[in-house]
């Protein structure tokens, strides 16, 4: 676990991808991808291992039950596009409807929009911050960027924290990265901090000048 | 039963055109013309094998054919070329009138779809090239009036899953056309029969093996260096050895290797004999440049890796050169052979030693070939099944088919012969609908079954599927290329792992010049020319050699044996004797490790000799019992002889890591979840379609990679640990990748541990520090404290902390 100041409310980012909200006991995560392995099947694609959806929702479940928020929030892409929606498994349904019955559970489109499970909303607004899917007027938090970082050629899941933006890192199971030194992510974060998933979770800066960017 | 009483008189043309040469058709030459069956041909290099393989084709197509007669299949690209230009001299002299083609990579698409209308009588490919012909609806129409089938250099083949690919496209052949031959040509070897019997049975044919060879160690004026690679010390002898020769081969064990003594040959060479650089990281152009030259008789010497080790005919080469340790016996021998294709000669050879520790191993590889004592080596196990799921993928792509008629086709290749119904099915399930406990993908089928037979659901998956053809997952390449705004010349490839350590300002040789690293652009690295001679960064990791156990033992017992020193030179004699000094010779019997810190870093080493894949089980084994003793492994790397393992924390005392019954605990589920194991499910997973390397416009997006196949192996163990794929997986690190019966007969033997904690590097252990392969541990805490050391380096420098 990390600690993030960020617009002055204080977060803490999970090693699991999920942030947490203490003041507003909110558990909040992005781009679950559920029925991605389906998807690619049926584009005529390669028959990935189908169990990413049970995975990413068991870590969900398990994050919810050890942290014990009051409500949960997923910023966009929950399902991986409208059929994986259409198509999920009953048993993941059932789990994800006994999930929202449980505590408060806010649903954010993405643009693989979900047809809505619960309250599906554009964005919402919680304290000073704004949640959405993409980063858009600051100060917000988001997703749909998958943001990796790498420390001494590792790379993991990261959180970036910029001065206008917070981009979660995906949560779902099967979902790949972009390299918060490229150039699309340096230009939206700006200066700031990344903290990495995995062990220890260290922090490493961001959008510096180019000298250590491709350490 | 071989009859060799009686071989048939040669057609008359043939035997004036042999007469025209000065030449006798060779005996085994003629038991080959004369077999009606399959034959497998033993030759050492030299001995006409190739056209005694060719020869029964070249008689039977004296008299006219239409359409393609034989089909030759070999390792190499460069081989079929070789052989389609040796082969047109007799073809023409003796007046036939044919076409000899090849296709492989490298052929154009033009070329290809007019093969496929109108085939040569002779085409010249490799198995990859082959299993794409045949996965093209008008295989049966191409391959229909195939007589013969000759399979080069199948020794070479056989060791790896290229072979069983190969004889898995043999078997299809057979179906295709019933009637056909197969002659297998290979060099010496241990065990014919066996080799016969990986060719689905055949007759073994053996020629005579001709006088043994004249090989030595090339004596150097200045001694071979403490540790390193690349014999330059050896540049000015190996130069004056070459001036004395008419056409010399020199042999590196890795392309940075030949790069880096290319350079160096140069320097010394003050008469400018012309010298080509041949190996696989070189452009396609710059390659055949060399190859063209070398049969035209323009060059004097070429520097050359494993790219150019297969029986290439070239008759003209009086010496091999072979700077740096042969990693094994046959290799040698082999390579040897490249020498002096005239038969009755003895072939001339000289071994440069790079190192100290690889006089030692010259050495023990002399004493092995004056003894006859070749290395079993070869792997001989029942036919991979992840080879067998490609297949299955490749025949629906050339059209329906039924699973009991493919399963009988599948058991006449000889690595299948006794393939388990179940295990077919299982396969077949895989390629049908990934083979998963949950069902989902039913749904989703890759193959359906419609009225008794399989085909593709959806026809465009061919295109996916045959652009992963092939069994071999190397590393990705990355083209390097001159910068400049219209392309840039294309000066070779290196590894995606390589490009990806470079900083703009770094430089590093290819193509035996020395350039600067600008940037990666669109998946290729641009380069620019750089000022100096020195590159800053010498190497990039190319073939690692894997040595012969047998060759090994040899080592070690060598080393330990200072009154047999005498064969060795004096400098190395000393160095034995340094080692001596500071540490202590690791003698059989004993389990000999060092301590020593260098660099900030504590390094643990142990002196196993038991060969590369165990020392590396045990690596894993001993990282995980650190790991739980605190004391932050960070990686490994393991050679035949030893292994290193660097972590924050020194080892105090290495007996209670290396009790027997520790090391076994939990041995299974440790293992399963390291990194070897998920190299080896990646390569797994690769052959047999899950995971896509030739996504069409995949490299060209620039986006993140697809998935990583460590995520996929994990999901796969956790929810479904019975899949085909871990069963394959699990099965091929039983089959040799593990070994940890080795480890345990280690064990047994060393009746104690001898652990000396050296002052610093020592001079066993130094050639260590080098080597490539090094595997890093992922996730452990010293993994953790080194990143947040680094971490709070990069927040210091940004002013944040």
């Amino acid at each position: 676990m990390r600690e993030i100041t960020f617009s002055g409310v204080r977060l803490i980012a999970q090693p699991s991808g999920a942030l947490y909200w203490p003041e507003q006991g909110a558990l909040i995560v992005a781009d679950l991808h559920l029925g991605k392995s389906a998807r690619m099947a049926r584009r005529g694609g390669a028959l990935l291992p189908p169990f990413e959806t049970l995975d990413t929702v068991a870590r969900l479940e398990a994050e919810v039950a050890r942290i014990g928020p009051r409500r949960l929030i997923s910023l966009g892409d929950t399902f991986d596009d409208d059929r994986a929606a259409g198509e999920i498994a009953p048993e993941i349904s059932a789990r994800l409807s006994a999930l929202a019955a449980r505590i408060e559970t806010v649903w954010i489109a993405g643009n693989h929009d979900p047809v809505g499970l619960g309250r599906a909303v554009e964005d919402m607004r919680l304290g000073p911050l704004t949640l959405r899917h993409i980063a858009g007027a600051g100060p917000d938090v988001s997703g749909h960027y998958h943001p990796k970082a790498k420390i001494a050629r590792r790379s993991h899941r990261a959180f970036l924290v910029g001065g206008d933006h917070l981009i979660l890192p995906a949560f779902g199971t099967y979902t790949g990265g972009l390299d918060c030194d490229g150039p699309e992510l340096r230009a939206l974060v700006g200066p700031g901090i990344a903290v990495l998933t995995g062990p220890g979770m260290p922090v490493r800066p961001i959008g510096q000048s180019a000298a250590r960017q491709s350490r | 039963m071989p009859d060799t009483r009686t071989p048939p008189p040669l057609p008359p043309s043939f035997a004036v055109w042999f007469a025209s040469r000065g030449w006798q058709p060779h005996r085994h030459q003629l038991e080959v013309l004369a077999a009606h069956e399959d034959t497998l041909l033993i030759a050492p290099t030299g001995g006409g094998k190739t056209l005694a393989g060719f020869l029964p084709s070249l008689v039977d197509l004296a008299e006219g054919y239409v359409g393609l007669h034989t089909l030759y299949v070999s390792p190499l690209k460069a081989l079929s070329k070789d052989i389609a230009r040796n082969l047109r001299a007799p073809v023409d002299e003796i007046g036939l009138d044919l076409r000899i083609e090849d296709r492989t990579g490298d052929t154009s698409s033009s070329q290809r779809r007019r093969q496929r209308v109108d085939p040569p009588q002779i085409l010249l490919t490799t198995p990859e090239s082959l299993a794409l012909m045949l996965s093209y609806p008008e295989a049966p129409k191409i391959f229909a009036g195939v007589r013969r089938v000759v399979l080069d250099e199948i020794h070479a083949l056989a060791e790896s899953k290229r072979g069983d690919q190969l004889m898995l496209g043999v078997a299809r052949l057979r179906s295709l056309s019933p009637g056909l031959t197969v002659t297998g040509l290979s060099a010496t070897v241990e065990a014919p029969q066996a080799l016969a019997g990986f060719m689905g049975g055949a007759r073994v044919i053996e020629a005579d093996p001709g006088p043994p060879p004249d090989i030595a160690m090339l004596p150097t004026e200045r001694p071979a260096p403490w540790a390193g690679g690349g014999g330059r010390h050896a540049a000015r002898d190996v130069m004056a050895a070459i001036e004395d020769a008419r056409l010399s081969l020199v042999f590196l064990n890795t392309r940075a290797q030949a790069e880096l003594f290319f350079q160096a040959l140069w320097e010394v060479n003050d008469k400018a004999l012309p010298i080509g650089l041949h190996h696989g990281s070189l452009s396609r152009e710059a390659r055949h440049k060399v190859e063209e030259a070398m049969a035209t008789g323009a060059l004097r010497a070429v520097v050359c890796t494993g790219s150019l080790d297969l029986g290439l005919d070239w008759g003209d080469v009086d010496l091999v050169l072979q700077v740096g340790a042969p990693k094994n016996v046959k290799r040698l021998v082999q390579r040897i052979g490249r020498a002096n294709h005239r038969y009755d000669e003895p072939s001339r050879a000289r071994i440069v030693a790079a190192n100290r520790f690889e006089v030692v191993e010259c050495a023990a590889a002399l004493e092995a070939v004056r003894e006859g004592d070749l290395d079993g080596g070869g792997r001989r196990w029942r036919g991979p099944l992840d080879v067998l799921c490609q297949h299955i993928l490749l025949t629906a792509c050339a059209g329906l088919f039924e699973a009991d008629t493919l399963y009988e086709e599948v058991r006449h290749a000889g690595p299948y012969t006794s393939l388990p119904r179940a295990d077919f099915d299982d396969c077949l399930e895989f390629c049908a609908t990934g083979g998963y406990a949950l069902r989902a993908y039913d749904r989703w089928q890759r193959l359906l079954e419609r009225d008794g037979k399989w085909q593709l659901r959806d026809p465009r998956a061919a295109r996916d599927l045959r652009m992963n053809i092939g069994t071999i997952t190397e590393t990705e390449k990355l083209k390097v290329r001159r910068k400049s705004r219209r392309g840039g010349t294309p000066l070779g490839e290196v590894e995606e792992g390589f490009a990806a350590s470079l900083t703009p300002g770094d430089t590093f040789l290819i193509g035996g010049q020395v350039v600067r690293y600008e940037g990666l652009r669109e998946m290729i690295v641009e380069v620019t020319d750089a000022a100096t001679r020195e590159p800053k960064i010498a190497v990039f990791s190319g073939l690692k050699m894997a040595t012969s156990l047998e060759l090994s033992q040899r080592v070690q017992r060598l080393i330990a044996s200072p009154e047999d020193w005498d064969q060795l030179p004096p400098d190395t004699r000393d160095w034995l004797a340094l080692q001596c000094e500071i540490s202590t010779l690791p003698a059989p019997g004993t389990l000999t490790c060092e301590s020593f810190l260098r660099g900030g870093r504590a390094f643990f080493c142990l002196y196993g000799f038991a060969g590369r894949n165990a020392h590396q089980t045990l690596a894993l084994l001993l990282t995980h019992r650190m790991e739980q003793a605190g004391l932050g492994p960070l990686g490994f790397v393991a050679t035949d002889y030893a292994l290193l393992i660097w972590s924050v924390d020194p080892v105090e005392d290495p007996a209670p890591l290396l009790s027997a019954e520790g090391l076994r605990d939990g041995l299974r589920d440790w293992l399963e979840s390291n990194a070897v194991m998920k190299r080896a499910f990646r390569s797994v997973a690769t052959i047999a379609g899950l995971i896509q390397r030739n996504l069409p416009g995949q490299r060209k997006s620039g986006k993140q990679a697809t998935f990583s196949s460590d995520i996929l192996y994990d999901t796969l163990r956790r929810y479904d640990p019975d899949h085909l794929l871990l069963r394959i997986t699990r099965e091929e690190a039983n089959r040799g990748l593990v070994d940890f019966d080795r480890i345990e007969e280690m064990l047994a033997q060393a009746s104690e541990i001898v652990h000396i904690r050296a002052p610093h590097v020592t001079p066993l252990a130094a050639p260590l520090l080098l080597e490539h392969g090094q595997v890093g541990i992922r996730g452990g805490t010293g993994e953790a404290r080194l990143m947040e050391e680094e971490a709070q380096a990069m927040m210091r420098e940004a002013g944040l902390a």
